[in-house]
Parts: structure tokens; C-alpha cells; sequence
């Protein structure tokens, strides 16, 4: 006879999942609020925010890597994910912060009101 | 670090993703909006180095100091005109790492006793199978625009099927370790054919279609990072990955009505093949012909003119000739010339393109119109100059049914007195299609690399 998890135990894995794909699917809401404002003008940092975005997998190449116990194959490869992910993250948010300091409303700073 | 600790942590991190998009709505902010990002991202890789303890801290040192620099590096050193192929490059990065976790991960958890839940194992297997195919699709996005590989859809007999065979295989191998077969080399497999199968879908996608294509590999990513979230009980790749995901998505979308096409079109569809028969309709052309002017000439009607719409497209970036056309821009203003920017959607290699060069070249975004404003000023405009556009501005795509465009939005620069276009000759455009408005009445041809004829209008209209 299964047993309810008494308060403040851990999770059973079933209710974690329910728990996280309720997240999955609020995400996939708010992804389409949010972005659905951003004007066609940049739509290219957006492609290329987004991509620095999804470089957060470096948490888990960290954690793969992190692993204690861990066998070679488990260290090559989550040192290689690690390379991979690092340089999305620098890559992407450089690349994406290069292109946002272009967009200007004016040129230089003239003394000109309105934008 | 406690598992609570960590997580409310991680969703600062999350708060701050949803910011730096948030801030993309407008362009005064979205650097603050992208710098909120990182700092994000900063605290996330240090509270994960916290979690993980001394484990193999110098390693994980090491990896991000070699990955970082590159990315550093590289992000430094492109030019904007090679902007599309970085992104593809660090969207490929990305999905490698996602499917390098998945493998990582059923490595864990396979050996005998611990046998994966089938979640787990699905999770695993959908991101290794997506995360491969984004790796290599993007991998050959970024060949095609770097011209490493030809640009032109490379088509033969069976493409679809073969295809569709690899996708099936991996899938297959994918469903049968779900199923419970613990067997790694069945991953490894999945892998392998979902690796091939990245690089044959995006083979025969022509260089027009790429906006589409680099936009739904960047949505595949984030879906392989929201999987990687599953395998290892991560809220944060969860959320981030699928905001991601959704936005890549909704961009697909975009890209795609913009040209009047679905995706699948757009995917299998080799666009861009049509070489023989844009020869015929070259030939339908024959009894009209073009007219061809000095840069003198085309000076003289920019300069006198009231309003002049710059139409840019991929040329633009080819030749690099963002800064002579705004230089070109400035000279007119001084005379008094009222000067913007008609931007088509999927002008370009990849979406918004063009809007970037321009803002290189320090052309003020409020210039930059977008198809729906920019369509009703042609008719009050004197001159329209065609910059390296082709297919944009086709006016096939208004009346011609037999045209492969037929239906796609356009900009209608043939409702401008006169239209200048620039050209390096008379060969069709990257879609391979012919266009009539070379041939209407209105239009003047200005043969030669389009910084050169820039160039010289600078000059022209700087003796006039």
C-alpha cells in the first residue's frame, strides 16, 4: 500500500514531473506574450537574445561535469558540453549586445528634443 | 547550497530572461534589457558552481575559459554583414551541448540496477535527437552563409525519402529505449542519424529561405535545453529553454506568412531550384528590354527629387555598402531630400537583417519603415533605389500566378515615380526568378557592385 509522502518530504518523482510541466506550459504562454511585442526592427537581437538565453544549458554541462564519482566518458563529454554552452553564452550575449548599441533614435547627441 | 536555496535563486535568473525580452519591445532599452540577461545568466553559473562544490572545479574552469574565449573572440571580431552565420554557429553550440548532456545522462542512470523512468528517458531522447539535428542543421546554415558550402538548394533523386528514412530510424532507436531496451548504443545511434539528418534537411534550403530556417533551429535548441531540464530536474533550463522555444516558434511563423508560404513549404519545398524555368520566362521577357543609366544620371534624379525610399536587401550585405548608402542618405538630406528606409521582413539572411546593417551605418531607426508603413509612400515618392533586392520587390508576386512567389507580400516600388535599381547584372536573383519590374517602364538599371555604384552616386551628387 503506497504511502502519502508525509509534509515537507521529498517529492515523489510523479509529482515533480506534474509540477514541471505545468512550468513547461506556463513558458511556452509567457514566451509568446512576451516576445509577440517585439517590433520586426529587432527582430534580429531577438533571435540572437533568445540564443544567448537557451545558452543557460551551461548549467547542466555544469552539473554533468560536476558530477562526483564521474567515469571518463561522463567527463569527456560534460567537458565538452561545458566548451559548447560557454561559448553560446559569451557568444550570444556579445554578439546580441554589439548589435543593441547600434540602434540609435538620432546619430550623434544633437540638441534636439523629441525622439 | 540547498536544493530550495538554489532554486530561488535560479528564479532571479529566470525573472531576468523575462526582462531582457521584455525590453526587446523597444529599441531604447533592449541593451539594458540584454545586460539584465547576462547578469542572469552570471548568477545562474554561479550558483550552480556553489551547488556543485570542488567537484572537478578546474576542469569546469578550463572548459568555460577555452568555450568563452572563442565566443568572446568570435563575437568580437564578425562583421555585422557575417551576423546570420554567428548566430547560427552559437545556436549550433548550443544544441550540441544539449544533446552531449542527454548522452551524459543516460550514461548515469543506464547502468544495470538503476534502470531510467520513462520520462526520463524520453526526455533524454528527444533532446538528444533535437539538440543533434539543430547542432548539424545549424552547422550547415552557418557553411551555406559562409559560402563554404554553395548556397543553392543541392537536390537529388530520393532526397525526401532518404530523409524521412533517417528521421525514422532515429526515432525508432529513440522509441525503443523509451520502451524500455537499455541500451546505450541505441542513443548513440539516434544521435548519428539525427546528426544526419540536420545536415540533409538544411541542404536543400536555399539562402533566401534561411530567415526561416535559422529562426526554427534557434527554436529547436530551446526546446533540446527545456528536455535537458527534464533529464535533470532543472526548473530554470525548463523555462528559459521553452521561452526559447515558444519564441523561435512564433518567429518561424512570422518568416514564413511573410513570404506567403507554410513551413513545410519552406523546409521541403528546394526553393530556388528553378533555374530552367526562370530561363523561359526570361524569354517570355524578350520583346521588352531594360534601361540601363550612368550614375550622372541617377544623381541628377536623386538630387532633385522630394522624397526617396531606399529599398535594401541581401546585395546590401554582400557588398558591404551599408555606410555609402547612408553617406549617399546624408548628402540628400543636406539638399533637402525627404530620405527613408522600406524594410521587407525577410529582406536579408535572417530575420530583422537589414534593420541591423542600417543601424550600423548609423542610420536613426525611426527611418527604418516596415513593409505595412511603407507601402502606402511609394505613391507620393519620387525615386525608389533598389539596393541588391530582387524578389522583395517583385511585382510577380502581385499579379503572376504561374510565379513561384506568387501571393507573397511586397513592397510595391513600382508605385514610385521612378524606381533605380542596383545591380550586378542581369542574372536572377537568388530565388532564380525573373522580375518584370526590371523591365517596366519606370525603371533604370544601374549595373556594377553596389558599394561601387554608391560610390560614384556619392561623388555625383556631391559635383552637382
Amino acid at each position: 500500500m503506497p504511502a502519502l509522502p508525509a509534509p515537507g518530504a521529498d517529492m515523489s518523482h510523479d509529482t515533480l514531473l506534474v509540477f514541471e510541466v505545468t512550468i513547461l506550459v506556463l513558458a511556452i504562454f509567457l514566451g509568446i506574450e512576451v516576445i509577440s511585442k517585439v517590433p520586426t526592427l529587432l527582430h534580429t537581437p531577438l533571435m540572437s537574445g533568445t540564443n544567448a538565453i537557451h545558452g543557460v544549458v551551461i548549467v547542466g554541462a555544469m552539473i554533468v561535469l560536476g558530477t562526483p564519482d564521474k567515469s571518463t566518458f561522463t567527463w569527456i563529454v560534460g567537458f565538452a558540453a561545458v566548451v559548447l554552452a560557454a561559448a553560446n553564452v559569451v557568444g550570444g550575449f556579445v554578439v546580441t549586445d554589439r548589435m543593441l548599441e547600434m540602434f540609435k533614435s538620432r546619430e550623434r547627441p544633437k540638441k534636439q528634443d523629441g525622439a | 547550497m540547498s536544493y530550495n536555496l538554489s532554486n530561488l535563486l535560479y528564479l532571479i535568473t529566470i525573472v531576468a530572461f523575462v526582462l531582457a525580452l521584455h525590453f526587446l519591445s523597444n529599441p531604447a532599452h533592449a541593451r539594458r534589457g540584454n545586460q539584465i540577461g547576462a547578469a542572469g545568466m552570471l548568477l545562474a553559473i554561479v550558483v550552480t558552481w556553489i551547488k556543485i562544490g570542488s567537484t572537478s572545479w578546474w576542469a569546469i574552469a578550463l572548459a568555460m575559459l577555452i568555450g568563452g574565449g572563442f565566443g568572446a573572440v568570435a563575437a568580437r571580431k564578425v562583421r555585422m554583414t557575417a551576423m546570420p552565420q554567428m548566430v547560427a554557429l552559437f545556436n549550433g553550440v548550443g544544441g550540441g551541448a544539449a544533446a552531449l548532456i542527454a548522452l551524459a545522462e543516460l550514461h548515469q542512470v543506464l547502468p544495470p540496477p538503476g534502470a531510467p523512468t520513462a520520462d526520463i528517458s524520453l526526455a533524454i531522447v528527444l533532446s538528444g535527437l533535437i539538440g543533434s539535428i539543430s547542432f548539424s542543421g545549424s552547422m550547415v546554415a552557418f557553411g551555406k552563409l559562409q559560402e563554404l558550402i554553395g548556397g543553392r538548394p543541392i537536390t537529388y533523386a530520393g532526397q525526401q525519402f532518404v530523409n524521412g528514412a533517417l528521421f525514422v530510424g532515429a526515432l525508432a532507436c529513440g522509441i525503443a529505449l523509451v520502451a524500455g531496451v537499455q541500451d546505450q548504443w541505441l542513443l548513440w545511434i539516434t544521435i548519428a542519424a539525427s546528426l544526419a539528418f540536420g545536415v540533409l534537411f538544411v541542404l536543400p534550403i536555399g539562402g533566401a529561405d534561411m530567415p526561416v530556417v535559422i529562426s526554427l533551429l534557434n527554436a529547436f535548441t530551446g526546446l533540446a535545453v527545456a528536455l535537458g531540464g527534464f533529464e535533470l530536474e532543472n526548473n530554470l533550463l525548463i523555462v528559459s529553454g521553452m521561452l526559447v522555444g515558444a519564441s523561435g516558434t512564433l518567429l518561424t511563423l512570422m518568416m514564413s506568412r511573410a513570404m506567403n508560404r507554410s513551413v513545410a513549404n519552406v523546409l521541403f519545398g528546394a526553393f530556388g531550384k528553378v533555374t530552367v524555368s526562370a530561363a523561359d520566362s526570361a524569354a517570355a521577357n524578350g520583346g521588352q528590354s531594360v534601361r540601363s543609366a550612368s550614375a550622372e544620371d541617377v544623381a541628377v534624379m536623386l538630387a532633385y527629387a522630394h522624397k526617396v525610399v531606399f529599398v535594401p536587401g541581401y546585395g546590401l550585405a554582400v557588398a558591404q555598402a551599408q555606410h555609402d548608402v547612408r553617406q549617399l542618405a546624408d548628402l540628400l538630406e543636406e539638399k533637402g531630400v525627404e530620405v527613408t528606409y522600406a524594410i521587407h521582413p525577410v529582406a536579408g539572411r535572417m530575420p530583422g537583417h537589414m534593420n541591423v546593417l542600417l543601424a550600423e551605418a548609423n542610420v536613426p531607426y525611426p527611418q527604418l519603415k516596415e513593409m505595412d508603413d511603407a507601402n502606402p509612400e511609394f505613391s507620393r515618392t519620387d525615386v525608389a533605389v533598389v539596393v541588391g533586392a530582387n524578389d522583395v520587390v517583385n511585382p510577380d508576386a502581385r499579379t503572376n500566378q504561374g510565379s513561384p512567389i506568387y501571393g507573397m507580400p511586397i513592397l510595391n516600388v513600382d508605385d514610385a515615380q521612378a524606381v533605380v535599381v542596383l545591380k550586378r547584372s542581369m542574372n536572377p536573383g537568388f530565388a532564380g526568378i525573373e522580375n518584370p519590374l526590371f523591365y517596366n517602364p519606370k525603371t533604370v538599371m544601374l549595373f556594377g557592385d553596389a558599394k561601387e555604384s554608391i560610390t560614384k552616386l556619392v561623388a555625383d551628387v556631391k559635383s552637382l
